[in-house]
């Protein structure tokens, strides 16, 4: 399945784009609640990557930017409720960088429906289905952020130069230490 | 001529402090010269580029480019410079991480030059004339470089050796990177020639940070009585040195400022924005989002703040266009 979404991703210009999500989902809640919702046999969309975390509050603004310049079209944290934190506070540090964090993407031309935090409990697995399911749809709706792509087109401006300055370089140094 | 090792130094986008920062070497840079040949130095010396390119290819030891990638000409010398040297140091914030130029990734190029030939209120411009690469007068070609769609770090552009991190590297850091670069014992391809831990590792006032923060509101510097010893998060305000390198001998905190980044991140760190503002974020009291969004509020300038010397060398880049999605 992997191979196959990653494939279609790929060829997104094509018509056949398909979003791609990652989830980072916190071990002691929503990953259970994702297991819960797989062997209870809901189905929900197949955009999603889910990466397993000790906690939300393990998810380094970082992994979030990361994932978006890799190519995610969106990306969802999923953590406990709020009191309910295995770690009694890591949800709390991660709903407040999730709020700066929100902004910092606006600013940056990054949809607000592209990044999503959602509590979700242990039990909850029909949850899970309808959370993924309506981000794939809002993220369908916005369409590809394909921000390799945008790179690689950035970057094409640096292409003339390069065959013309660059050129011969295999005269070698030969005066000089 | 012949024996000593070549220098180069060149500026692109930049604002001419790097360059003043080799002055302050004092009477260091007579030692620098009695070492060195410096064969190419536009703001100090009169070589032309017609003279860069009559040298040999890898015939430069090293050249110290500090300042952004914004236009083609600025690309043109750095490919150039690249070929001549057998060494690439990226010197200062801009050439390392974008700089303060960087900030222009906010906006499109476009945006850019509407406000500054236009819209800017300081501006008078009625006939709308905005500079072209190409315009023709009285039958002459006047050509200008042009401008590129994003800023870029130097190793967006050619490979880099090195990097000397600072707006701008401090005179000392830069006797170290030169006595090192000549010495023949060369660093790891890729290293930041300076020490790698956070600021706050070397700031004066570290044994007043306390573990928890708990931040209510964060204060700004030109409109707070600033505590001269005091930890400046202590006193609510944004100090990037959690997230920034240190080498710096804390010359902000010195003068009694909060860091704002310049030094960029250490080696442990992709981005140093994102880094920031997990730190600072997750360290203020609030605990239900309208709270949070309140105490976040009171930092104006996201984007500006945390990413203030860092934009175009973090993982985003560069805003995306809104008319650009397909």
């Amino acid at each position: 399945m992997t191979a196959q979404t990653t494939t279609e991703a790929a060829s997104g210009a094509a018509g056949s784009w398909e979003p791609r999500l990652v989830a980072f989902f916190c071990n002691w809640c929503t990953y259970t609640a994702a297991d819960l919702a797989g062997v209870s046999r809901m189905k929900h969309a197949p955009n999603v990557r889910i990466i397993r975390v000790m906690c939300s509050g393990r998810v380094d603004p970082q992994f979030v930017l990361e994932a978006f310049a890799k190519g995610a079209d969106g990306v969802l944290i999923g953590g406990c409720h709020i009191g309910d934190c295995h770690y009694v506070e890591g949800n709390y540090k991660a709903v407040r960088r999730v709020r700066m964090l929100r902004r910092v993407l606006l600013g940056m031309g990054i949809e607000a429906d592209r990044f999503r935090l959602e509590w979700i409990s242990a039990s909850e697995g029909e949850k899970v289905k309808l959370v993924i399911n309506d981000m794939v749809d809002k993220v369908r709706a916005l369409g590809p952020l394909g921000l390799p792509e945008r790179f690689q087109a950035w970057d094409q401006e640096l292409e003339s130069l390069k065959r013309t300055v660059e050129a011969p370089l295999a005269e070698a140094p030969v005066h000089g230490r | 001529m012949a024996g000593k090792p070549k220098v180069a130094f060149y500026w692109c986008a930049s604002c001419g402090g790097c360059e003043e920062s080799v002055v302050d070497l004092a009477e260091g840079l007579l030692d620098v010269v009695e070492a060195v040949d410096i064969v190419f130095w536009p703001v100090a010396m009169d070589f032309k580029r017609q003279d860069v390119e009559a040298m040999p290819d890898g015939s430069i030891l090293v050249s110290m480019i500090n300042g952004a990638v914004r236009s083609s000409e600025q690309e043109e010398m750095v490919r150039l410079l690249r070929r001549k040297s057998r060494l690439v140091v990226a010197y200062g914030a801009c050439a390392q991480l974008g700089g303060i130029p960087g900030l222009g990734n906010q906006f499109g190029r476009e945006q850019i030059l509407r406000f500054a030939y236009q819209d800017c209120p300081s501006v008078q411009n009625p006939d709308r004339v905005q500079p072209q690469p190409q315009s023709h007068e009285d039958g002459r070609v006047a050509t200008l470089p042009g401008l590129h769609h994003v800023v870029r770090t130097l190793d967006h552009v050619v490979p880099v050796e090195y990097s000397l991190p600072g707006c701008p590297p401090t005179p000392r850091l830069l006797n170290q990177a030169i006595t090192r670069l000549l010495s023949g014992d060369l660093p790891p391809k890729g290293s930041v020639l300076a020490p790698d831990i956070a600021l706050c590792d070397q700031c004066p006032r570290k044994d007043s940070k306390p573990t928890d923060l708990r931040l209510d509101e964060f204060k700004r510097p030109h409109l707070t009585r600033l505590d001269p010893q005091k930890c400046f998060l202590a006193q609510g305000l944004v100090c990037m040195g959690p997230a920034t390198r240190g080498g710096c001998e804390a010359a902000c905190v010195g003068g009694n400022m909060p860091c704002s980044g310049c030094f960029g991140p250490t080696s442990r760190v992709k981005d140093q924005g994102a880094k920031m503002l997990s730190s600072l974020c997750s360290n203020i009291a609030a605990t239900t989002e309208p709270d949070i969004d309140r105490t976040l509020a009171t930092i104006p300038d996201p984007v500006g703040t945390f990413y203030r010397y860092s934009l175009a060398g973090s993982l985003l880049r560069a805003r995306v266009p809104e008319n650009a999605k397909r």
